[in-house]
């Protein structure tokens, strides 16, 4: 069975890999090395096409996650997984463009924990900063065990050694200075993935017959059937019998809550767009980056789907048989298997290994500075030179590694990843974005109200997941996510509300640039704006891709 | 080496060159390319035409990335960054080099 499950890689393929982290390797020593050079890294990136931007926008979330879940979900759902990018990403990141950027930048907050404690102060600092950490942590599990189920099936180790070796190799790639580079390696990694994904998913339409060829067999497919070839209404996904219900909850849940919650307050996504120079270019980055997205699903749903008709172990797991122990979130890595030769199958492999430890790094890092700065540094251990500090972290770094190995094994046990995700968003962003945009527009929200409404918004998810766990309801799809995300914003807000009537509101003038209503004009707006070409407007831009992506939606309706 | 980067602040500005991320994925993308179709034309074997349905895979894919990688490498090359050391400011974590001119 092990042995069933083994891609055979090639010398030549080791090379394609190698050669990836040689490159990422050089760049993260060449920019710590040489200052100067650095300086013109950043300034690079700076004053690279606005496209560039929005490239690293999306490749930041382009990671592990994306490609192994969505490509599960495909297999396992088909089209309605389309829903995550047409439905859960883009109206946010142009909603975040049109709507929230011109706040965020006028604002100057640089992260969520810092608008926080300035809009609400400790309270809600410390909660959020602590959710944060947790989160990050869970997350890092989920990227690190997509790392090491690859090497699994790579070389047949057990998981558990792979999970120890894939620790081993993160941590390393993190102290090189592998990140002092990001954004640059977020670009190459984009293209780096999709070189491998574009061959994959040609060769495996090819296969199947072309687009026709892959219509017929997932409609006969047992397992498969012609819901599962248009994106409406989604009921197997969502996991409700009834349309309305399941669209009310793809609509409500997916795309309102859980996602606008995802893109505009993620501390990561947000950064991106905080780097720019000019707040034209910052609320274009999502804008720009909401085309390619729209279009990500093509190269990652559709392989997926292949998957689940071409390959045989996926193919049984969907009849309902044991897959042969493989799980859908092997679904990807099998299609390599049988459809990529030697060659190909270094360059994809280059590209996931790329984008498993870019997602990990990344959720590590941020772990590592918001222990140390945000809740170390003002809650534990005040006042003590940077060098301590900077040694909590190293050990922070570590000590999240280590509990990430330990989350790992909860990630093993979900068949699909995504179902896990979804509810670890619920629980985390749903009742932060409900925070966020109340206090972002609402003056009159209180302190005290920023942290109870995060406490019983969390409180509110873990109950719904609980209660569905615990079989008082059953939805076996991302339903119990969407429904958990919902009670959270709408508990978030009542809560919210109702504490604000009962405590002091701030004085206004401690307000200003926090709060929409009391932000003069100026500071939320660009004056060379009105200057600037059709296709460097944010709002215009904005415009064509809502037009193309309801266009989507219409199609494969 | 070390004297330019001492004097980096007032250096001329000058292209972005290798610090170009065009320029870095054109020639990585291009490598890859090349790799490729080396193998589709050497290494083709009835095992990989069963994999792929019976195309070459490695040479098309091949040719695909490195006309990808010439025409990034090219359009960094006729419009490139220039780099102009006095407009730039040091990011916070990467303080000016000590004895620059500041």
């Amino acid at each position: 069975m092990e042995e069933a499950l083994r891609i055979d890689a090639s010398f030549i393929d080791y090379v394609l890999v190698a050669v990836y982290f040689a490159v990422v390797l050089l760049i993260g020593l060449a920019a710590r090395r040489r200052i100067s050079d650095s300086l013109d890294f950043f300034l690079a990136g700076r004053s690279l096409p606005a496209w560039i931007t929005g490239l690293a926008f999306i490749s930041a979330n382009l990671g592990a996650v994306e490609i192994i879940g969505m490509s599960a979900n495909g297999a396992q759902y088909g089209m309605p997984t389309m829903h995550y990018y047409w439905i859960g990403a883009v109206p946010a990141m142009l909603f975040l463009g049109v709507v929230m950027m011109p706040f965020y930048y006028g604002s100057r907050v640089r992260s969520v924990p810092e608008f926080m404690l300035r809009r609400f102060g400790p309270g809600a600092h410390l909660v959020n900063a602590l959710s944060f950490a947790v989160a990050q942590v869970l997350i890092a599990g989920i990227n690190l065990f997509l790392l090491a189920s690859v090497v699994n099936t790579l070389l047949g180790w057990p998981l558990w050694v792979a999970l120890v070796l894939a620790a081993a190799i993160v941590l390393s790639y993190i102290t090189l200075g592998g990140l002092s580079a990001a954004i640059y390696n977020e670009v190459l990694q984009f293209f780096v993935i999709v070189a491998a994904l574009l061959p994959l998913t040609l060769i495996g339409l090819h296969r199947v017959g072309g687009v026709d060829g892959l219509i017929d067999k997932v409609t006969n497919a047992q397992g498969g059937g012609a819901e599962q070839l248009s994106s409406w209404p989604g009921n197997e996904l969502a996991g409700f019998s009834n349309s309305f219900l399941s669209v009310l909850g793809i609509v409500f849940g997916l795309g309102f809550v859980l996602s606008f919650g995802y893109w505009t307050t993620n501390f990561v996504e947000v950064q991106r767009a905080m780097a720019t120079h000019s707040m034209s270019a910052a609320r274009s980055t999502p804008i720009i980056g909401s085309f390619p997205k729209m279009f990500i699903p093509f190269v990652v749903v559709i392989p997926g789907m292949i998957a689940g008709v071409l390959v045989a172990e996926t193919a049984s797991l969907k009849a309902g048989g044991d897959g042969g122990g493989t799980t859908y979130n092997q679904a990807i890595l099998l299609l390599i298997r049988d459809t990529l030769p030697n060659g190909l199958l270094g360059v994809a492999l280059a590209g996931l290994l790329a984008a498993f430890m870019a997602g990990m790094a990344a959720n590590v890092s941020a772990f590592n500075t918001v222990f140390s700065y945000d809740l170390w540094q003002r809650y534990v251990v005040k006042d003590r030179p940077d060098a301590y500090y900077l040694t909590v972290g190293r050990l922070a770094t570590v000590g999240a590694t280590i509990l990430a190995i330990g989350t790992a094994f909860i990630a093993s046990g979900y068949e699909n990843l995504m179902n896990y995700l979804q509810t670890l968003f619920g629980f985390f962003n749903a009742p932060l974005f409900a925070t966020f945009i109340l206090g972002m527009f609402w003056k009159r929200m209180t302190a005290t109200a920023g942290w109870v409404g995060l406490v019983a918004g969390t409180a509110a998810a873990v109950t719904v997941w609980g209660l569905n766990e615990g079989g008082v309801y059953n939805l076996p799809g991302q339903g119990a996510a969407f429904v958990a995300a919902g009670a959270a914003f709408v508990v978030d807000v009542v809560v919210s509300v109702l504490v604000s009537r009962a405590t002091a509101a701030k004085p206004a003038t401690e307000l200003r640039g926090l709060v929409y209503s009391e932000t003069p004009k100026e500071q939320r707006t660009d004056p060379a704006a009105s200057r600037l070409p059709w296709y460097r407007s944010p709002v215009k831009l904005a415009g064509i891709s809502l037009v193309l992506v309801v266009a989507l939606n219409v199609v494969f309706r | 080496m070390s004297d330019q980067h001492r004097t980096g602040r007032t250096a001329a500005p000058h292209r972005a060159g290798f610090s170009d991320v065009r320029t870095v994925i054109g020639l990585l993308v291009g490598f890859y390319g090349v790799v490729l179709v080396v193998m589709g034309i050497v290494a083709e074997s009835a095992e990989d035409r069963a994999k792929t349905g019976d195309v070459n895979a490695n040479l098309w894919a091949g040719l695909a990335m490195l006309v990808f990688g010439i025409l990034f490498v090219l359009w960094a090359w006729l419009r490139p960054v220039i780099v102009d050391p006095d407009e730039t400011e040091p990011p916070p974590d990467n303080p000016p080099p000590v004895g620059g001119a500041g």
